[in-house]
């Protein structure tokens, strides 16, 4: 493209001006392609390919280019490009902000927060990619360096107001974050309430995040019961719902004392296996019917006694 | 006049935290089966650790990753080394294929043959304790009493010239390995799914150990002389191959070697058995189970740096423990018969034993088993234990013979050893062959320096010394340990380095090329400059002026640059 990375560009309707490189690191999202991108992209080349590539007829087509690719994608893609850079940079979306859960409490840890943030690497169309917060922090970032932040209030996901009441803590990978800060709440707060956390990840050695601090909870007895399961130490792929099973007597016993569930971490599949697995449990130990089975858990939901924060 | 039972006594003072260990263990099973099982570590508790020993394992972590890890809150990477009783260090083909396998399926993808002629596993995680050991079960080997306070690993020459005899005092040392083991079930309960038998009265569990077993370790080792490659004389105790007429009559037997020691502590020190006499070998075992009791009744089990045999020798008087020994006996030993070791060493490449067969010894340098860079070593091996009919014998200096090659085989195994370019390390100078090192960083907890990692790249640097001295085919013993427990045998080194901090080493000299000479220290705490400056210094005045056939230990004694140790007691004067 030839482009100059001091070039002053116009970043947005207020007519702030940046360079170029500022520009696209901080203001512009370029790892994502959208439909939308695509056709206004089109407007910008003389490339058949991508004019045929963004009639409506291949909508289909278009779905599947994006998949994986993004902005340098595209702009290799599909030269030569008829535009200057600011034009295209006006077509990019605002980069949106990334959303992590706390993983520390203020009570425990005043005028800090801490984050678990997964770093996100992975091959696609035989390039690197890189997750645009989490590479981030672990590559570039100094101490030192600040970041713009806010804080989102999450009010349906909250430990229960009676210190007493039992926990069940499901938070594979890192959806293990709010657990550490319900802990040290916990922890701060001597809490006599039951605690049971099960955590999930690839490898033992390496990915059982903040291990020794589990260990300490639980030989304090701050934590009461802990369940790990590693996916890739053994032939057969283990994850949390299997420890849940494997326990099933004695987790129902505590969902019949009162305990409230939280679940923590991967939308797709873990939470809902994870939701499937506490439908079976409840059916087996409690000899319900499904759909008794469900009620239990919807019902406990309305209790805010089931919370979940999936993404 | 004092009567003997006055003056045996074992030493007073609190029991040592082990021996609480042990008694609360019933006998070795502590709380293992239960901490194996636990997920949230892939350590267990240091109580459970001691026993494990026992069972032939420890628990290790990476020590390369330990601060790193501590950052990212994991807990150091743990993980368990497996040391394989091996009796003589001999081993079928089918075995050796089933180590590499264990090795690669659940170990760091390496083999170690250790000082004491026996494979060790590093890396393994705990989960997958439980498999290894049943597949080294399953090919008829075990790892009892690899470690521990028992009779450990015996050893035996690995003499391919006498093979009939070699064969002979194999028999012998192997049924004492297996004679001697601890009787307790807990290892079959722990590992290999036994069901635990109740109402056994504790009395029969162990009649020669005990419940508390020995007060520490216990080695003993077999030589066939002239050649004495597995130190007869730094084993707890020692038997010495009589050979007359061709045939195997009995052994001297020597007692109270052992080479550990602590930094600045006088009161330990490495120390040679001494030969008290001879019996016949069907008297080995009786010998063997007399002497392992009277360490059992008067060993120092309140200190346990002070435990070992030979202080208890030391301190009962030899001419006490040998007529205590008498006494339990029933019978006296025959007068010591003359006998001469000439080295401690191994001979490397081809030779014929005595019924034809051939044997190889193969250089391998630290004791590992790897593929290294141009050099696939562990491949190697596999493809000639794939053909290989006779065995494998691992030698007391970490090397490998591949033993017993018919005639017709020994094409083949030549062509395999060419192929994979496997050596007799006849291109290397011969104080690299002639050099041991533990295993130390990074997975030795005890390590102070490191050892095998570190050795080759230091002999890298004296073989300059050496080759411009002429020196380059002189077999020097060189031997270096991470520690001063001494699993490398350096106080038996010509030239011995110990352990002191990180690139840092106590230097040895005046050792005997027999085994039957100690060292003593010649510098302390001194880095990679000094060695070199000093050897320097040392081996063009050995290539210089030594006496013809003169070895390197004594030659530092005559020309005054050491002082000779005598005896264990006067190392550190």
């Amino acid at each position: 493209m030839n482009w100059n990375a001091d070039e002053k560009v116009t970043v947005n309707k207020q007519g702030e001006v940046k360079t170029l490189k500022d520009a696209l690191l901080t203001n512009f999202e370029i790892t994502v392609l959208t439909k939308p991108l695509m056709e206004q992209a089109a407007k910008l080349s003389v490339n058949q390919e991508l004019q045929e590539l963004v009639k409506p007829e291949n909508a289909d087509k278009v779905r599947e280019y994006i998949q994986g690719r993004d902005l340098l994608d595209l702009l290799r893609d599909f030269g030569p490009w008829t535009a200057t850079a600011q034009e295209i940079v006006s077509i990019l979306r605002k980069l949106p902000a990334r959303l992590y859960s706390i993983a520390s409490s203020v009570s425990a840890n005043p005028d800090e927060v801490h984050l678990t943030i997964g770093a996100v690497r992975y091959d696609s169309h035989g390039r690197e990619r890189k997750g645009v917060c989490s590479i981030l922090t672990a590559e570039r970032l100094q101490a030192g360096d600040t970041l713009p932040i806010f804080i989102q209030h999450n009010p349906n996901f909250k430990l229960p107001e009676n210190p007493e009441t039992p926990i069940i803590m499901v938070g594979p990978g890192t959806g293990v974050a709010p657990f550490r800060s319900f802990m040290q709440e916990r922890e701060e707060a001597g809490a006599e309430g039951k605690s049971w956390m099960f955590f999930g990840d690839q490898h033992f050695v390496t990915d059982f995040l903040y291990q020794t601090e589990w260990q300490k909870w639980l030989k304090d007895g701050v934590l009461t019961k802990m369940d790990v399961a590693f996916s890739r130490d053994t032939n057969e792929k283990v994850y949390v719902q299997h420890r849940m099973l494997e326990q099933s007597k004695e987790l129902f016993a505590w969902l019949q004392e009162g305990a409230a569930v939280y679940i923590c971490g991967d939308e797709k599949h873990m939470a809902h296996d994870v939701h499937q697995t506490l439908i079976t449990i409840i059916e087996k130990e409690g000899s319900m019917g499904r759909e008794e089975a469900e009620s239990y858990l919807a019902s406990m939901q309305k209790e805010k006694r089931y919370q979940r924060d999936v993404y | 006049m004092v009567e003997v039972k006055d003056i045996l006594k074992a030493p007073e003072g609190p029991p040592s935290d082990v021996e609480g260990i042990k008694d609360r263990s019933d006998y070795l099973r502590g709380t293992l089966k239960e901490v194996m099982l636990d997920r949230m570590s892939a350590g267990i508790p240091e109580d459970d650790n001691r026993l494990m020993k026992h069972h032939g394992s420890y628990l290790q972590d990476d020590r390369d990753v330990r601060a790193e890890r501590q950052k990212q809150k994991l807990e150091p990477a743990y993980q368990f080394m497996l040391r394989v009783r091996l009796p003589g260090g001999v081993a079928t083909p089918e075995q050796w294929l089933v180590m590499d396998d264990l090795s690669e399926k659940y170990g760091n993808g390496t083999l170690k043959l250790t000082t004491r002629q026996t494979f060790q596993i590093h890396g393994i995680l705990k989960w997958n304790m439980k498999s290894t050991i049943q597949g080294i079960n399953q090919s008829l080997m075990d790892t009892i009493a690899a470690c521990g306070d028992v009779n450990r690993n015996v050893m035996s020459t690995s003499n391919p010239h006498q093979s009939e005899i070699h064969a002979e005092v194999y028999e012998w040392g192997k049924k004492l390995s297996d004679d001697l083991l601890p009787r307790t079930r807990a290892y079959h309960e722990i590992w290999l799914d036994e069901e635990r038998v109740a109402g056994t009265p504790d009395v029969e569990v162990e009649p020669m150990y005990g419940p508390l077993y020995l007060p520490r370790k216990f080695k003993i080792g077999m030589a066939i002389p002239p050649e004495n490659d597995v130190d007869v004389f730094s084993q707890d105790l020692g038997y010495i191959a009589i050979v007359e007429d061709g045939k195997l009559v009995g052994f001297n037997v020597a007692i109270g070697g052992g080479m550990g020691m602590s930094h600045g502590d006088k009161t330990t020190y490495p120390q040679l058995a001494k030969v008290i006499g001879f019996c016949k070998p069907e008297q080995v075992y009786d010998v063997a189970e007399k002497v392992i009791t009277i360490q059992r009744d008067y060993g120092n089990r309140s200190v346990r740096k002070n435990a070992r045999f030979k202080y208890t020798v030391d301190r009962l008087g030899l001419e006490n423990v040998k007529h205590e020994l008498e006494n339990r006996l029933g019978w006296k030993l025959e007068e010591a018969k003359p006998y001469s070791f000439d080295h401690n060493g191994d001979r490397y490449g081809w030779v014929k034993g005595l019924k034809g067969n051939w044997h190889f010894t193969l250089f391998v340098q630290g004791g590992r088993i790897a593929d290294f860079d141009g050099y696939p070593l562990k491949t190697g091996l596999r493809e000639i234990a794939k053909v290989h009919k006779g065995d494998f014998r691992l030698t007391a200096n970490q090397n490998l013979i591949i033993g017993s090659v018919s005639a017709q085989k020994k094409k083949k195994i030549t062509e395999l050893l060419e192929k994979y370019n496997l050596t007799d390390g006849k291109h290397h100078s011969a104080i690299r062959r002639s050099s041991i090192a533990c295993v130390a960083l990074p997975t030795c907890g005890l390590a102070m320096a490191e050892a095998e990692r570190y050795l080759p790249t230091l002999i890298d640097k004296i073989e300059e010394i050496v080759e411009e001295n002429g020196l380059r085919d002189k077999e020097i013993t060189i031997r270096m340990t991470g520690c001063p427990n001494g699993c490398a045998r350096h106080a038996l080194g010509e030239i011995g380095f110990i352990g002191k901090a990180p690139g840092k080493y106590n230097m040895y000299l005046g050792a005997a090329f027999d085994g039957s000479r100690l060292s003593k220290m010649y510098r302390e705490n001194i880095g990679e400059e000094e060695i070199l400056r000093e050897l320097g210094s040392i081996l063009p005045r050995y290539a210089k002026e030594r006496n013809e056939g003169e070895h390197f230990g004594d030659f530092v004694i005559r020309a005054g640059i050491i002082e000779a140790t005598t005896d264990g007691t006067n190392f550190h004067a």
